[in-house]
Formats: structure tokens, sequence, C-alpha cells
């Protein structure tokens, strides 16, 4: 379905990433923000404070992070699509309630402005240190989706995205920005309504006397309903079977929480996404997502210019981890470069399905800024050579 | 003498509390002697007398043996974190403001680890009732310490005793803006009928605080009998003062209770004080907000 | 003289799931009319589950329906029979 035109800012307009993430929110028919402020990521909600009284949507600053991300759970089973936006301290606040909307599996959108860290480390200054915890920060075993924009422009498609993925599979899903991709200023083209594919919630159809709340048809994922519509739903964050109710055994963890997982596992070939340049002869291929896949690109036009055979493959989305693709390259390429705003996240996935064979760089950095093209660029030259 | 004649019906009259509950899920896992089957009971009445579409009301627990009150009640029900029942309402509430919400938790969900939410919901009047049971103690625990445990109880966490002051939550429900507040016991089940309904009826931050015995833990950590006994003590001890001020209505270990409607006034919403804040100031070009 | 017996009529009466009951006793201790008391009887969880003292006693209030905390009691009124 096409985007609902109330609200869609059509045309070329120069937006920083937090503005464009806002707006591209409200394209994918995001109607309920409920945040938080906090630096690199409150441009994104005071955006959404501005627009929304005028195109129906509601924004609330709630109270904390904590709140913040169990308000748009309760929008969402009230029918509505709902948003929160954070940073890292925020980010780790959230861990529980994302794992509840994992566990309840409420479609709903968690976006990370990544600055540095650990705890409230560099406030104003890019990072890209909480790609792990965006994968296993809540506790126990869950699939998540997260999708990692480079520009501003990617904010705004990538986070439509993001509301259809969660629609879609009924996951939440992560949006993993970074201060520079945030705050920086670029030109965004946003169409017109009817050229953005919106996917609409998947309401259930059948009879009420045969519903079941979390009973899978689609892909492992069961159709939703919301509150007021009558089906008396249960939703609980206790392990539970089909029909919502809490069941205290193995048997009912292994049958719910292995689908949770399996979820994305298994249709991963259908989420993964990642964009790759000049892969065909590369016998180095340097892998990165974020910010660092624009600072990559002089360090790689370098290496080409002077005849090394180097290709990139960008994360478009983070989780699920592209393992096939990387398994095949393995097979092929002599070494993968991984330069990453952090001292080893996503490299820690490439060693694990490159399995040793092919040789596997880090290219660590401290946030706080991004990297310099030449330490990358030495990297490659280093992995080329040697 | 004429009489009346009076007889049996041929129908068996039903329960009415059972079109509540999920049948298919009892027996509960409440102690005999608890008071939270008490209090369902009264919330059930409320519900069938206050003329209410029973498909938009939905209720959110938190964590906690109050917490389980969610699972229970066959409408639309939602089990939440612990401590983040009222924002998940609040979610609910602000994204469809026709249905009626209700928070139904315990003493610790609501005000130790939950405080911080609930002191903000009622600042910002969202339209929704929330009944607290306050049973002293974090019951489905083991019997920790709560911040309701009143001065001097053992608790498991408090095992020499309690030397902290406890809350007086209707006055500090009334202070953070509250428009309704009540607190009664699971004894008074006719007055906390009567309370739920009004609440229900109530635009606003309706607070419904209810004391009820726990026997597995609160009594018998503190010697204090069986369910039963804790209840004759709510009889015995509890004096109803409507219109008290909320200052004076603190509870000590084993103490007087007063009882009764403290506080029914207006406000305007949250929604209410957003319409009228945006129409003023967009004139024409604001659409009021209904979800 | 002729002694007119006067016949206490009930006015309700009660309905008991019995095994539900888990003895907690407030609805024989709150019954308005003390209608109620605990039987001899066990049920299958082990407890003594209300019983009626007398048919006559109970008034169909429904105090214990609404304080039984597991819903095995509820009192009702009978209706008057229409001429």
């Amino acid at each position: 379905m096409k985007a609902d035109p109330k609200g869609v800012l059509t045309g070329a307009i120069f937006l920083d990433g937090d503005h464009a993430c806002a707006e591209g929110a409200i394209a994918a028919g995001c109607r309920f923000v409920a945040g938080y402020p906090i630096t690199p990521s409150t441009e994104v909600v005071e955006r959404c404070a501005d627009r929304f009284p005028l195109i129906g949507g509601m924004f609330i600053q709630m109270e904390d992070e904590i709140a913040s991300s169990i308000a748009i759970q309760g929008a969402v089973w009230a029918g509505k699509k709902a948003m929160t936006v954070t940073s890292g301290p925020g980010f780790s606040l959230m861990m529980e309630h994302i794992g509840l909307a994992a566990m309840t599996e409420t479609p709903c959108v968690f976006v990370d402005v990544q600055r540095a860290g650990p705890s409230t480390g560099l406030p104003t200054l890019p990072a890209q240190g909480d790609m792990m915890q965006a994968r296993w920060g809540s506790h126990g075993d869950y699939g998540i989706i997260a999708i990692c924009p480079n520009s501003p422009q990617e904010c705004f498609d990538f986070t439509i995205k993001a509301f259809n993925l969660s629609e879609e599979y009924r996951v939440p899903v992560l949006v993993m920005m970074d201060e520079c991709v945030g705050h920086m200023t670029e030109r965004v083209i946003i169409p017109p309504a009817d050229e953005i594919e919106i996917y609409p919630r998947r309401y259930y159809e059948g009879a009420k006397e045969d519903f079941l709340l979390f009973k899978p048809d689609k892909d492992m994922v069961p159709p939703m309903v919301k509150a007021g519509d009558g089906y008396n739903i249960h939703v609980t964050g206790l392990t539970h079977d089909e029909r919502g109710y809490p069941v205290m055994t193995t048997a009912a963890q292994e049958k719910l929480v292995r689908r949770l997982v399996n979820k994305i596992q298994l249709n991963a070939e259908k989420i993964v996404e990642v964009r790759e340049d000049q892969i065909d002869d590369a016998d180095v291929v340097v892998i990165s997502y974020g910010i660092t896949s624009r600072v990559v690109i002089p360090a790689i036009e370098q290496a080409r210019k002077e005849g090394m055979k180097v290709g990139h493959l960008r994360l478009v989305i983070a989780w699920p981890f592209p393992e096939k693709r990387i398994r095949e390259l393995a097979q092929k390429v002599k070494a993968f470069v991984v330069p990453e705003i952090n001292y080893g996240q996503m490299v820690l996935e490439v060693e694990r399905c490159v399995a040793g064979k092919a040789r596997v760089v880090l290219v660590p950095h401290g946030g706080g800024s991004v990297h310099n093209p030449k330490d990358i660029y030495n990297v490659i030259y280093t992995s080329v050579k040697g | 003498m004429s009489e009346d004649l009076l007889e049996v019906d041929e129908s068996m009259p039903i329960n009415t509390v059972e079109e509540f509950l999920r049948m298919d899920r009892m027996p509960h896992i409440w102690c005999p002697g608890c008071g939270i089957g008490t209090t369902v009971n009264c919330f059930a009445h409320a519900l069938e007398t206050s003329g209410l579409d029973l498909s938009k009301v939905a209720v959110v627990s938190g964590i906690g043996c109050t917490g389980r009150v969610a699972g229970y009640i066959n409408l639309d029900s939602f089990h939440t974190t612990h401590g983040r029942a009222i924002p998940f309402a609040t979610g609910l509430k602000l994204a469809n403001p026709q249905l009626k919400v209700i928070v139904y938790s315990g003493d610790g969900d609501l005000t130790a680890i939950g405080g911080n939410h609930f002191i903000h919901a009622a600042r910002r009047n969202v339209d929704m009732t929330v009944i607290l049971l306050n049973n002293f103690i974090y019951g489905m625990t083991g019997g920790q310490v709560a911040p309701t445990t009143p001065l001097t109880a053992t608790a498991s966490t408090t095992p020499h005793g309690n030397f902290e002051e406890s809350f007086n939550l209707p006055y500090l429900a009334e202070s953070c803006g509250a428009v309704y507040v009540a607190r009664w016991t699971a004894y008074h089940v006719r007055h906390v009928t009567k309370a739920i309904k009004e609440a229900l009826l109530k635009k606003g931050f309706s607070f419904v605080e209810v004391l009820a015995p726990c026997p597995t833990l609160f009594s018998r950590r503190n010697k204090l009998g069986d369910g039963l006994d804790q209840m004759i003590y709510f009889k015995e001890n509890s004096e109803i003062k409507n219109d008290a001020d909320t200052k004076t209505v603190s509870l000590s270990f084993q103490g007087k209770i007063t009882v009764g409607k403290f506080v029914d006034k207006e406000r305007p919403t949250y929604l209410d004080a957003m319409n009228d804040h945006y129409s003023k100031k967009f004139g024409e070009k604001y659409q009021l907000y209904k979800g | 003289m002729v002694e007119i017996e006067q016949k206490k009529k009930s006015l309700g009466s009660v309905v008991i799931s019995v095994e539900r009951c888990k003895g907690c006793g407030f609805c024989v201790e709150f019954c308005p009319t003390d209608a109620l008391k605990l039987s001899d009887q066990y049920n299958a969880k082990g407890y003594h589950p209300p019983v009626l003292v007398s048919r006559e006693m109970c008034n169909g209030c429904n105090m214990c329906g609404l304080l039984c905390p597991d819903f095995a009691i509820y009192g009702f009124m009978f209706k008057k029979k229409k001429k």
C-alpha cells in the first residue's frame, strides 16, 4: 500500500539525519512517538513534536526512556504505528522493553543515534559502539532486525523500511544511526506519497472464535489485532501459549522462544540487505556500515588507483547478519578489512562466518570522530600485500 | 394475612462474575485468604453496573500477585513489565482515546519501581483508573519490604524490622494532581465497588487504594494471624472520613485506618488540555485529536 | 386464642462451588445475618467449605459473593412470583 499523503513532505529538502528520520517515520504512517531528550537524538523528537499536531499525530515527551519504550507498545496495541528515539544511555535503559516487544511480538521502531560510550561518554560525538547491544542487549533469546543508514537520505528511506519490516515480521526494529549521520545536513529527496511503499499492519480477518493471538500463519508470524475490537486478547511478557496465556513449562518455552528466534533467523535471506561494490574481482573486501561506509570510499578509491583489487560490502541490515554472503566470499577472498568506530563488534560476526578461511583485520577507532581514511587505506595495503 | 409468594427461578441465575473471568484459567494462583480475588469481585460488579462498553475496556497490570489480575480478566488485558503498567496504559489511551483504560496493580509495582510513572500520569491527568491493591509487601517474590510496609513491620529484606517511613498514598496521589482519590479496605466490599465505579466514570487520573490481606507473607511474618484476622482488623480499625485531608491519612503498623473518598474534583485531562491548547494556537488548521 | 405460626420465608439463597473454596472464612465471618458456617465436610483440597446454617436466614444479599476471593460462593434473591 502507498503512504498517506497527509504529512508527506514531498520535495527536495535540506535536512539533517535526525530530521530526515522523523520525516521518514511520518511518511511510513507513524502517528505516535514517545521519547525523552538525549543528545544527539533529540532533534528527531523535536521535529515530531513540531509536525504531529497538524497531521493527527501524538507526540509525548515521557518522564524517562523506560516509559517511552513501553508507551509506544501501548500505542501499537491500540492500533497506531509507533516509534521511540534515543542514544546510548537511553538505549541501555530501553533494553527490558525491547525484550518485551520481541516477546509479545509488538511491531515498533527504536532509533539509536549512537554516541561514544560507555556510560555518559561523549554525548555530542559519533561512535558505533552499540551494535552488539542491538543484537543481544535484552536478556534471553529472541530475534531482532537492525538497519544502518549512512546519510540523511537513508535516514528517511531506512526509517520507512524499518517500519515495514517491523510490521511484516511483528518484531521491534532498530535504526542504528550515529551522531555523524544524525547531525549532518544533506539534500533529501522525499518522493510523492504514491511512490512510497508501506507495509500495512497485517490484521486478522477470520472468525472471532478461532482467533489465537500468537498463532503464526505466514512465515512464522501471527496476524495482529488491536484493543477495542472485542477479541478479549491477553498479552503478557511471561512465556505463553498461542492464546497468549502464561504457561510455565519448558515445552511452552521451546515452542514460543524458538519461533521468536527462527522468525528472524530462518527468514534471514529475505531480510538481509547488503550493498556491494567492485566485489567480483576483489582480493580484499572492506566490510563496513553506517557513517564508516562513506569514510572507506576514498581509501578504496586510492587502493584501486594503485591497482589493488579491493571491494566494498556495506551492511544495510546489520542484524540479521549476512552470514551466507560472507561465507561465500570467504571462499574466494584473501582478507576482510573491517573498520568500525568501536573496538571490535561486527568484526566478531565476520570472524565467525569466515571461520578461518581468510584473514579478518579490524580497523578500530575509539569513538569521538570518524576514521581517517588513510588508516583504512594502510590496512587495505598490508592486507593486499601480506 | 397475605403473603408474597416467593419461588426459586426455574433457570438458576449465573454468577455474573464469571463472565468477566477467563474461566479456562481458574483456579487462580492467589493464596487462601488473599484479598485480591475479593477486589476482583468488586471490580467486576463495578464494570457491570457502569454502563461502559466492555469491548472498549482495557486492563493493564504490572508484575506481582496483583499484577496477575490482568491474566484472569476476560477483556483486552495486558500483563506488562514491573512498574510500567502506567506508561503502557498512557500509550494505549493516547493512541485510542475511545478505550477505557484501567491499571490494576500492586503497591510495590506502582509506587516503588513504578513511582515515577505514577506521579507523572497523575500530574498530566491522563484519563485512566488506577486500582492499587496495597498489601504492604512484595508478595509474589516472597515478602520483601515495600514503600508501603509500615514502620517496624518485618519483611524478608527487613528481617530486623522496617525503619523506613512508608508512603501516604492518598496524599501522594492528591499532591501529584489526581482528580479522584479514595481508600477502602477489602472488607469494605460495597464501598470498593462504588469507588471503582465512580473512578471508572470519572474523567482524569482516578486513584483507588484498597488495603488487602497478604496472609502468607505480611501476616505470617508479622504474626498477625491469617487473612480473616487481617480483614477483622480492617473492619474494627477503619474510620470512614470522606473528604478527610489526605495529609492526615497515613497508616501505621496495625494502627487506625482512615478510609473514604478524599478527593473528587475536576481538572482538564491531558487530551482535553492538548486539544484546547492547539485549537487556540492553530485555530481552523487544527483538527481535534480523537485518536 | 388461636396461635398463628409465623413461618419465616427466606428471601434468597447461595450457590456454593464447593471445590473452589479455600476455607478463608470471609463469608462466614461477614455474613450480615450469620447465615453461613463452615461445614464439617472437606472438599478435595482439604478445606471446609461454607454451608447455610438454615435456609431462612439467608436474605440473598450477596455479601458473601463480593467477599469471596475464590469465586466459590454467591448469593441471589428469589424473584417474586407474578400473580
